[in-house]
């Protein structure tokens, strides 16, 4: 078939190979048949995924990009199929995670007539989307691939969506492949700075005797962490790593405060609260790092460096602020980087680690942490790590220790139930050969379970490590601490057995209630060649510590639960233990 | 909204794409910025568009809107103006009641602004007026007195003076 018989659907398909997708996950539907019948009839490369709900499509495509830096395709129908996808899309959006999202949409003549499966996918998602298409014709098919492409994968990267009507997929498009893209209003400026600014912060640099670097998400995409790495250690500065920033420096390096924030260690937070420079490297300053923002590092100079401009000023007033790609304000910052008067500051950071160090529960019944720790023993903290959202999220975050970027896969900014077993398979699909573990929880892991029948079905050896609490645990956490024990909504009673349904999709299911077999059952299921559950039977109470509490500064961090810290005296609601004071 | 809260002008350039208007739409309300007026047209070429926008809000958050507007992809320069720094002009249709014995007074007022009357009929006169938007306000205000039946604006359009980009 040459190039002037295609149809739109036929460009549409090779325009994304052309452009470079390797993959597409989703399901089809009436208004996306031509699509499919593309990809029965021209898909040379692309691999193709059937998901089992279109959201699961959007975070397996996340999951995908998050482990290997490239975009994949979600493929889904108009009207629900477009809808479905709407939680994947601002769940990438809100984490910046390139995406192009091809949604079918009825016929150009039915739109806005309440057709069918129809819906304006296009206004729906605006707000969450980087950029998005409603195409009016074939032939502008090419060229409305090669942008969206160009745009999900520059400057601050995000998921781009287009929409196209049945119609358009069945036209012919007579225009070949070749387009020139034609974006005058885009400016992704990776070097959006000029050297008076580099030395600006190298002089801030040279005159602080208490620095701390925050790295986040925004250097691991800019894959700085060779840089980051060569600052820190010319300046002996700290560096404390955000949530999606986790592995952009070594969780082992001496100069490592680990995470930060409202379930941060105590140590990054108290050294945030003692610093009297501020450096934040890709990350964007949002509201569960700050405490409260107008306090967050109220006294210390504080630098943005940020490719995204927008995010100067949000929360945080910067006083210096660099729009640029991490990599490249790094790459020109070194050379002007010497060593910094900081070693009283380490002595004293090394104070704060001895006082305040990461420590969890090992009596009384089996503990989240425990199994994390026990992970990372087991896979040497070389697993890709996905996870969903709620307390394991954080025991995941604060004991499974990375050594590199792309490895540790969460949703941050949407705080998105149930991304954690999409997402692993979609991780998995983009590294084949390497350790993929979903930990998940009770209540996120039913929302998307479906994904079984993905993960099985392509035999893929994702582990999946459910953590079992029968609750939808932070919230109980917070009803715990906050509403008086008042558990509104939070007992997860009549979960399934979770062995037996794995079992159902012929994937390994394994029960795990006791703190000595932690070890063995956990190898048997990294061991096993295929998919496998661990159904982990934990304590249905247990919080996740340290905390910085709503409306609170990251001077109040708390260490323990207030009402059941020994020797405390009784009635003392949510008093916060401040660092600094006495502590637990 | 609050008298105090202070007036913006923002002149934003954008490629004349499907969609840009309700991008930027979104960007105001989704912070609470009320859209005092807003006028859309077609820029020096035609691939191009020109909106004005008199908005209403906190000087942070204009910061922000600003650099969230730039930020969109169809979005080529958001700038925000002074009344200092700009011509300024909008233009208002004013239907007023009238009968042959109030004419006279209404004529004057009209001539004072130098306003046109576009159209005359028994009972009513439509007077055209060009100008700042408060030399508008001060002869809508002044023909109160009569019974204004309809009152159109067009908002508030701006250039920047000599050689500053709008």
């Amino acid at each position: 078939m040459s190039e002037n018989q295609m149809n739109g659907a036929e460009a549409l398909i090779q325009s994304l190979e052309k452009v470079g997708i390797e993959i597409g996950f989703g399901i089809p539907g009436g208004s996306a048949i031509p699509i499919y019948d593309a990809l029965y009839k021209v898909r040379r490369k692309m691999k193709f995924v059937l998901v089992r709900h279109e959201q699961n499509a959007a975070h397996e495509a996340d999951g995908y990009a998050r482990a290997t830096g490239k975009p994949a395709a979600v493929l889904v129908t108009s009207g629900p199929g477009a809808t479905n996808t709407v939680t994947g899309i601002m769940t990438a959006y809100m984490d910046s995670i390139p995406m192009i999202v091809v949604t079918g949409q009825s016929v150009r003549g039915m739109l806005g007539k309440d057709a069918f499966q129809e819906a304006d996918v296009f206004n729906l998602t605006m707000p969450i989307v980087k950029h998005s298409y409603l195409l009016k014709n074939a032939n502008e098919i090419p060229r409305v691939v090669k942008e969206a492409y160009h745009i999900a994968t520059t400057g601050r990267p995000g998921p781009v969506l287009i929409d196209v009507p049945k119609d358009v997929g069945t036209e012919p498009c007579t225009v070949g492949l070749e387009a020139e893209i034609s974006l005058p209003g885009y400016k992704p400026e990776p070097k959006g700075y000029g050297p008076e600014t580099i030395q600006q912060i190298a002089d801030a640099l040279a005159q602080s005797k208490r620095p701390v670097i925050i790295a986040g998400h925004g250097a691991v995409l800019a894959r700085a962490e060779k840089e980051l790495r060569q600052l820190a250690e010319t300046l002996q500065a700290p560096v404390t790593t955000t949530l999606l920033g986790k592995g952009v420096f070594p969780d082992s390096h001496k100069l490592s405060l680990h995470g930060l924030g409202m379930h941060g260690t105590a140590y990054a937070n108290r050294a945030i609260v003692e610093c009297d420079l501020m450096l934040s490297v890709g990350a964007r300053l949002d509201d569960r790092i700050l405490g409260i923002p107008s306090e967050f590092c109220k006294h210390a100079t504080k630098i943005h460096v940020d490719v995204d401009a927008a995010e100067f000023g949000k929360l945080v007033m910067p006083d210096i602020r660099c729009r640029g790609d991490a990599k490249a304000v790094l790459q020109d910052l070194l050379p002007l980087v010497k060593r910094a008067d900081t070693d009283d500051w380490l002595k004293q950071i090394e104070g704060f680690k001895k006082k305040w160090p990461m420590g969890y529960a090992k009596k009384g019944g089996l503990h989240p942490p425990q199994v994390v720790d026990a992970l990372n023993k087991l896979t040497g903290g070389k697993a890709i790590m996905t996870t969903d959202v709620g307390q394991h999220q954080m025991w995941a975050w604060q004991f499974y220790h990375c050594e590199k970027p792309w490895q540790f896969i969460s949703s941050g900014g949407a705080g998105t139930m149930g991304f954690g077993l999409p997402a692993a398979i979609g991780a998995q699909f983009g590294r084949p050969g390497e350790t993929v573990i979903a930990i998940v929880g009770d209540g996120g892991f039913q929302m998307t379970m479906s994904e079984l029948a993905t993960a099985a079905i392509h035999k893929l050896p994702v582990k999946i490590i459910l953590m079992n609490n029968h609750y939808l645990g932070m919230v109980r956490q917070w009803q715990d601490m906050f509403y008086d024990e008042r558990y509104s909504g939070v007992d997860l009673e009549g979960n399934p057995d979770f062995v037996e349904l794995a079992k159902a999709y012929g994937i390994l299911g394994l029960n795990l209630k006791r703190a000595a077999d932690i070890p063995k059952v956990l190898k048997k299921a990294l061991d096993h060649p295929g998919p496998a559950l661990v159904n982990v039977e934990v304590v249905h109470h247990e919080e996740v510590y340290p905390m910085v509490p709503p409306g609170k500064t990251l001077a109040e961090t708390v260490l323990c639960h207030p009402r059941r810290k020994p020797g405390r005296p009784a009635g003392r609601k949510n008093a916060p233990a401040k660092p600094g004071a006495k502590k637990a | 909204m609050n008298a105090q809260v202070p007036t913006y002008n923002l002149s934003i350039y954008v490629a004349n794409r499907p969609g840009a208007l309700a991008r930027i739409a979104q960007t105001f309300s989704r912070r609470g910025f009320n859209i005092e007026s807003l006028v859309v047209s077609p820029g020096a070429t035609g691939d191009f568009s020109r909106m004005t926008i008199t908005a209403k809000g906190d000087k942070a958050g204009l910061e922000q809107i600003i650099m969230q507007c730039s930020k969109l992809v169809d979005v080529l320069a958001c700038r925000e103006h002074t009344d200092e720094e700009v011509v300024a002009r909008e233009l208002a249709l004013v239907k007023v009641a009238v009968d042959a014995a109030q004419r006279g007074e209404v004529l004057q007022i009209a001539d004072h602004f130098r306003a046109k009357t576009v159209d005359l009929a028994e009972h009513s006169i439509v007077l055209e007026a060009t100008g700042s938007s408060e030399k508008l306000d001060a002869m809508v205000d002044l023909l109160r007195k009569f019974k204004i039946i309809e009152l159109v604006r067009t908002g508030k359009v701006i250039m920047a003076r000599g050689e500053r980009e709008t």
